[in-house]
């Protein structure tokens, strides 16, 4: 058995069902071994892309994601895709081909140093020098991606050394990692104090991020907020642990999020922090917050607990595990009042003003199409003002909502639903773009079309990068640099370029058909949808 | 600005230095000194960290640190119940005239003259900061060549809070 045979060996143990990835002559090996092995392989067409999809994979199916590439141009080009993971906890195992091990260190063709380049975005990297060590390092890489804070853990493999005869392949049961052991169940006195802050509480508030989904912890986390009838908000990042439509759901809270959700974080005199940074987008001024509330901050990571604000009861361990803690506990809370102002400040909450009526409003579009999606439909935002409206208007009734939190990286959507779709093929999956985060992975709808998936893909087409240009408009009184997308092609043509079927949408007439014929059609569909160039977030 | 002295055990892997050092880097950490060397068990190295900061930075620090894969344990070394050891050489020109008021000097402070050439020695001395600061005022007379420093090394006293080797 050789290094490469034993690379897929560890893989069928630990039950990947797929891999994204991308060859070239330093991962042939692999890629050859993966030929004996029930694992499926998917081409990718740019490995950032085979970092993203298993992004999406993990996301949906609550398992470690894989991706491939080569050496040197194929290792670097995953960076991107691995640093969005990093930010957003996704946990990934990344492996990459190298050069042969006698030759690092002295710039041979396509040599790139990626343990080091991806240092400051991994979780835990490996180099592997000794054809043995495969099965440990894979056993300990798939434990470290997908326990305590989750995130991507890279494997750099020299082709020799998938080239090596192994004498014994043996897949450890256990890892022994001596220095790696995260908290797993809450503090007993933290959570009695959490208890009790809640009885004393007037207005509490519950404000969900992404760790939640992480922990597979949001049936837990809805019960908690129901039992005591706490009122719940969300980061971008926890949007779908609430449906949208639950009374007790107040919105995501942040510079683009509902006005009525930041006023309660603000007027609350108990927030329940879990699974969230109180990241800069979210909590712009963490100080405000603090003066007369009390904190509680629920993590899984103890140095994001104090790094932007020090919190009174901090409560470390996994979120799930904790809520299951919490459960055998009692408190008297009575926050009816306290629902009802804040049911109040929804009410008045200012309306989107309308674009001209020449276009689509995306805000009308995102709610006619959410309801209209399965209840447990997969819809993924890509970056940009699509990402901030589906925020805002997308209506989450028992599926996902999957998005690039942390770094932002546009391009993400399609591809992650791709990744979801290998995850759920059973489930319905919209991926939402603008003209420009479209481009950036367009080349992927020949790997939807290679595997026929059925993924509905829209664009918002306004001819900028519409963020950014609302962002010039704002800060540099209009004048625009660099974010015409004059030049983008025809739509159309580079659907049917791809076979896949198109449409277009010019104003809200006959969109409710439109929509109807574009979600029944079989395959991968694309719908562009034209938007008013000059049309804002809010 | 505080200063504080941190201790950790590491597992001895290969990169585990720049893993450390590429985060306080990255993060906008001080390092004011480091030193690193393996222990009685060869698996880990033991690495003193000399760092400053507000609290609440010193305090990321002592968490993120303690985050990475390969660190098995970080705590403070607080000055009241710890020793620190610095060893430091000190190249210096010297006349004929000078050589003996300097060599009176070291053995107030039980530095040892490690080389003696024409117009220069160099002095090894070892010792807490302030010793050495000490010394090195009093050395403020004669023109210092060069100067190579250790940074320093430290043990908690007693046997009360022992990190254990598995």
């Amino acid at each position: 058995m050789l290094g490469a045979d034993a690379m897929a060996k560890c893989l069928l143990e630990e039950q990947v069902k797929v891999v994204f990835g991308y060859p070239g002559v330093a991962i042939c090996p692999f890629f050859n071994s993966m030929l004996s092995v029930d694992i499926n392989r998917v081409l990718v067409r740019t490995e950032q892309n085979a970092a993203h999809m298993a992004n999406g994979y993990a996301r949906i199916s609550g398992k470690v994601g894989v991706c491939v590439a080569t050496s040197g141009p194929g290792a670097t080009n995953l960076i991107t895709g691995i640093a969005t993971a990093y930010a957003d906890s996704i946990p990934l195992v990344c492996i990459t081909g190298q050069v042969d091990s006698g030759q690092l260190g002295s710039d041979v063709f396509q040599e790139a140093d990626i343990t080091g380049a991806v240092e400051s975005f991994v979780k835990y990297s490996y180099l592997v020098k000794n054809v043995e060590d495969i099965p440990r390092i894979f056993k300990e890489a798939f434990h470290i991606a997908s326990t305590g804070r989750k995130g991507p853990v890279l494997i750099d493999v020299p082709i020799d050394i998938q080239n090596a005869a192994i004498s014994k392949f043996s897949y450890p049961a256990e890892v022994n990692l001596r220095t790696y052991k995260p908290t797993v169940s809450g503090h007993v006195v933290q959570i009695k104090k959490v208890i009790k802050a809640i009885g004393r509480a007037q207005r509490p508030i519950i404000c969900v991020g992404g760790g939640v989904l992480l922990s597979e912890a949001s049936e837990n986390v809805r019960d908690f907020a129901h039992k005591y009838g706490i009122p719940v908000v969300s980061t971008l990042m926890g949007i779908g642990v609430m449906p949208t439509k639950d009374p007790l759901y107040f919105g995501m809270v942040g510079n683009n999020g509902k006005p009525y959700a930041n006023r309660a974080m603000n007027e609350s005199d108990l927030i329940i922090m879990i699974g969230a940074r109180v990241a800069d987008r979210a909590i712009s001024q963490p100080d405000l917050i603090m003066d007369n509330t009390v904190l509680v901050h629920i993590d899984v990571d103890p140095a994001e607990i104090g790094k932007n604000v020090g919190p009174h009861i901090p409560l470390v361990g996994d979120i799930n595990t904790i809520f299951e803690q919490i459960k055998k506990y009692e408190a008297e809370c009575n926050c009816n009042e306290w629902v009802e102002t804040l049911n109040g400040y929804k009410a008045d909450a200012p309306v989107r003003k309308k674009p001209r009526s020449e276009y689509v409003d995306p805000a009308e579009f995102i709610r006619m199409l959410s309801e209209k999606l399965d209840d447990d439909a997969i819809y993924v935002a890509d970056v940009g003002q699509n990402q901030m409206w589906s925020c805002g208007y997308h209506i989450v009734k028992a599926g996902r909502f999957l998005t690039s939190g942390g770094m932002g990286t546009m391009g993400y959507s399609i591809p992650a639903a791709i990744g979801a779709r290998a995850a759920a093929p059973g489930r319905q999956i919209v991926a939402v773009c603008g003209d420009g985060s479209f481009q950036m992975s367009m080349m992927e709808l020949a790997t939807m079309q290679q595997h026929k998936l059925p993924i509905k893909t829209i664009i918002f087409h306004n001819g900028y990068l519409g963020l950014v240009r609302e962002y010039q408009y704002n800060t540099y009184k209009g004048n625009y640099s660099v974010v015409d997308l004059s030049g983008s092609p025809d739509f159309g043509k580079l659907s049917s370029a791809y076979d896949v079927p198109f449409m277009k949408l010019e104003n809200m007439d006959g969109a409710d058909k439109l929509i109807d014929d574009f979600l029944g059609t079989d395959g991968p569909a694309l719908m562009e949808v034209m938007i008013d160039p000059l049309d804002v977030v809010k | 600005m505080q200063k504080k002295v941190f201790q950790l055990l590491v597992d001895n892997t290969s990169g585990v230095l720049s893993r450390i050092s590429g985060l306080f880097s990255r993060r906008g950490y001080n390092i004011e000194s480091i030193t690193a060397g393996t222990t009685s068990n060869p698996k880990y190295t033991r690495i003193t960290i000399v760092a400053t900061g507000d609290e609440a930075i010193l305090e990321q620090i002592e968490k993120q640190v303690g985050k990475l894969i390969d660190v098995r344990q970080i705590w403070e070394l607080k000055p009241d119940s710890s020793v620190f050891r610095e060893l430091i050489l000190i190249k210096i020109k010297v006349k004929d005239d000078q050589r003996q008021a300097i060599v009176s000097v070291s053995d107030i402070f039980r530095a040892k003259i490690i080389d003696v050439d024409i117009d220069s020695m160099i002095i090894e001395l070892t010792g807490n900061q302030s010793k050495i600061d000490a010394f090195l005022d009093l050395l403020g007379g004669y023109e210092i060549l060069e100067i190579a420093r250790t940074g320093i090394a430290g043990l908690r006293r007693g046997t009360g809070e022992l990190v254990t080797i598995d």
